[in-house]
């Protein structure tokens, strides 16, 4: 899929591209973080539906649009990335980080990788916050180089 | 004082409301607000006369300044490769009915030159606002206006220090080496924008907004005093610090200075009007309505090729045509220039006239342009349907 890329001088980016039953989409990202959904007219290219969405209501379509998603294009993503790796890691009873904090765990600045992601009964948290609390069962997702996604497994296996 | 003071600046606030109410730019409304204050107005100002100058200068800083913060150094090389061609052709349509009308009149070859600015420079902060106001961002003209209006404010960067050159009365040899000077300085932030910009945001760079505001102030007023020195227009050097300036500490800066520019440009505004006697508005009415014909015809037909280029079929194209129409600061910001250095007095009634009415006729026009466009459209399929009934009825069916 090819995605257009226009920059709008002084008032940010364009990015626009056509689904596969020809109809086009855009996001307009303003350099004040607004985001506008556009929703071309199908016979008239010359007018379109605009959307303005605040920076929340732009972060809950992504993410309606996305969570379903992230954890298959993680996995892609380590393949297309060389360098880049992520790894699952369930956390068990007998992990001493269950029941405790993700900011706890000072797993970036301990290893420089990130947990990008937690699997909870089929639920995907994307972009889980520092007061995130783990529970046994959970599945962590973890993106960072190998050296650093690994440490943080090790981590939250054994501590 | 205080008391003559909070009186204009409290007006200049209800005439602010009265814009937003009814969404068109408060730039006439200012203007004439200035008309009706000072000499030969209705209430000539007395004590308050002298931070009202002060303050206009750094109006013009403020303006210039937070336009530069708009753009970044890529953004400006990158619309230089573009649209070098769309923005020339720009400038030769809509400078030469100044040029021509100053010519005319006898005025010589500076007051040409400053007409010629007058009637050329489309008022970005008017024109952008119009186009997000309407949702036209969208659209596939749009990057095409924008990059004009990019265009044009590259332009006033060389053009101002021409023109003070010129308003100086320098000589050729003397005007060419500050022309020099102003295309080495240019040339220089913007390399040092591009290659080194993250050293002057970390020189610049600051958790705290106050310290940012003032450093960020302070450094622009210091620039735009040593570019004055060196005769290349203090405006300029406000202008090349925002471009130096980018990513999100320009966006922070901006946010903080919003409210300062628009104290201070809503006080050159009204300075302007103040210069202006209202009582040599009439002499040039005609001058003016001419020049505004003209003003709205060529930039209309620049759109309109910048959108035909840009792929755009009848809608965007007069979309395009009508959103290139407002003139404002920028407008104000050269006649104030000419004005100042004496050049000749009627440049600034007939600026006052010309902006009060593209700024207001632009944004209404820009209203209209995609009923016109839906009525040309169908007047359009009627006359084919009349001419042969037989396509347009398989087409109907088609859809």
């Amino acid at each position: 899929m090819d995605i257009e890329r226009t920059a709008l001088p002084g008032i940010g980016l364009r990015h626009v591209f056509t689904t596969e039953r020809q109809r086009q989409i855009g996001v307009i990202t303003h350099s004040t973080g607004r985001q506008d959904l556009v929703i071309y007219d199908e016979d008239d290219p010359d007018s379109a539906e605009l959307i303005v969405l605040t920076p929340a209501e732009a972060g809950v379509l992504a993410e309606l649009l996305g969570t379903a998603r992230i954890v298959e294009r993680l996995a892609e993503l380590h393949r297309q990335v060389e360098g880049l790796m992520s790894v699952q890691v369930t956390i068990t009873a007998s992990c001493q980080y269950a029941g405790r904090s993700l900011a706890e765990t000072r797993a970036r600045s301990r290893t420089g990788a990130s947990i990008v992601a937690v699997v909870r009964n089929r639920d995907v948290i994307v972009s889980p916050r520092p007061d995130f609390v783990f529970r046994p069962g959970d599945v962590v997702v973890v993106v960072g180089t190998e050296e650093g996604a690994s440490a943080v497994a090790a981590i939250l296996s054994d501590g | 004082m205080l008391v003559e003071l909070g009186a204009v600046i409290l007006g200049l606030g209800l005439l602010a409301a009265v814009s937003v109410r009814f969404s068109i730019s408060p730039i006439p409304l200012y203007l004439i607000a200035g008309l009706a204050f000072g000499s030969g107005g209705i209430l000539p100002l007395g004590t308050s006369e002298r931070f009202i100058s002060v303050g206009a200068e750094i109006g013009v800083i403020l303006l210039l300044l937070s336009l530069g913060l708009e753009y970044t150094a890529s953004e400006l090389v990158g619309t230089l490769r573009s649209s070098a061609l769309a923005g020339l052709l720009d400038l030769g349509l809509n400078a030469a009915p100044g040029v021509l009308a100053a010519l005319l009149l006898g005025w010589g070859p500076t007051a040409a030159v400053a007409l010629g600015g007058i009637t050329y420079v489309t008022s970005s902060g008017i024109t952008a606002k119009v186009m997000v106001d309407l949702g036209w961002l969208g659209n596939r003209e749009a990057p095409s206006v924008l990059s004009l209006l990019v265009f044009e404010d590259l332009t006033m960067a060389i053009y101002l220090p021409i023109l003070t050159a010129l308003l100086a009365g320098v000589s050729l040899v003397l005007g060419l080496a500050t022309l020099a000077i102003a295309s080495a300085t240019i040339g220089i932030i913007l390399l040092v924008a591009l290659r080194f910009g993250h050293i002057v945001e970390r020189l610049v760079a600051s958790p705290s907004d106050e310290v940012l505001l003032l450093k960020v102030l302070g450094l622009t007023l210091l620039v735009a005093g040593v570019a004055q020195q060196l005769q290349v227009s203090g405006a300029v050097g406000a202008f090349l610090v925002g471009i130096a300036l980018s990513g999100p500490l320009a966006h922070a800066a901006r946010e903080l200075l919003a409210p300062l520019r628009d104290l201070f440009a809503a006080v050159f505004f009204v300075f302007f009007g103040l210069h202006t006697d209202p009582a040599e508005l009439p002499p040039v009415v005609g001058i003016a309505a001419l020049l505004a014909v003209a003003g709205i015809t060529t930039k209309a037909a620049t759109g309109w090729i910048a959108a035909a280029r840009a792929g755009s079929g009848t809608t965007g194209r007069l979309r395009a045509a009508s959103a290139l129409i407002p003139r404002g600061e920028f407008n104000i910001v050269i006649a104030g220039l000419a004005v100042t250095a004496g050049v000749q007095p009627q440049l600034g009634p007939i600026a006052a006239a010309y902006v009060l009415t593209l700024a207001v006729a632009g944004p209404l026009t820009a209203r209209g342009a995609e009923p016109l466009a839906r009525l040309i459209i169908r007047r359009r399929r009627r006359r084919m349907e009349r001419s042969d009934p037989g396509t347009a009825q398989t087409t109907e069916r088609q859809k």
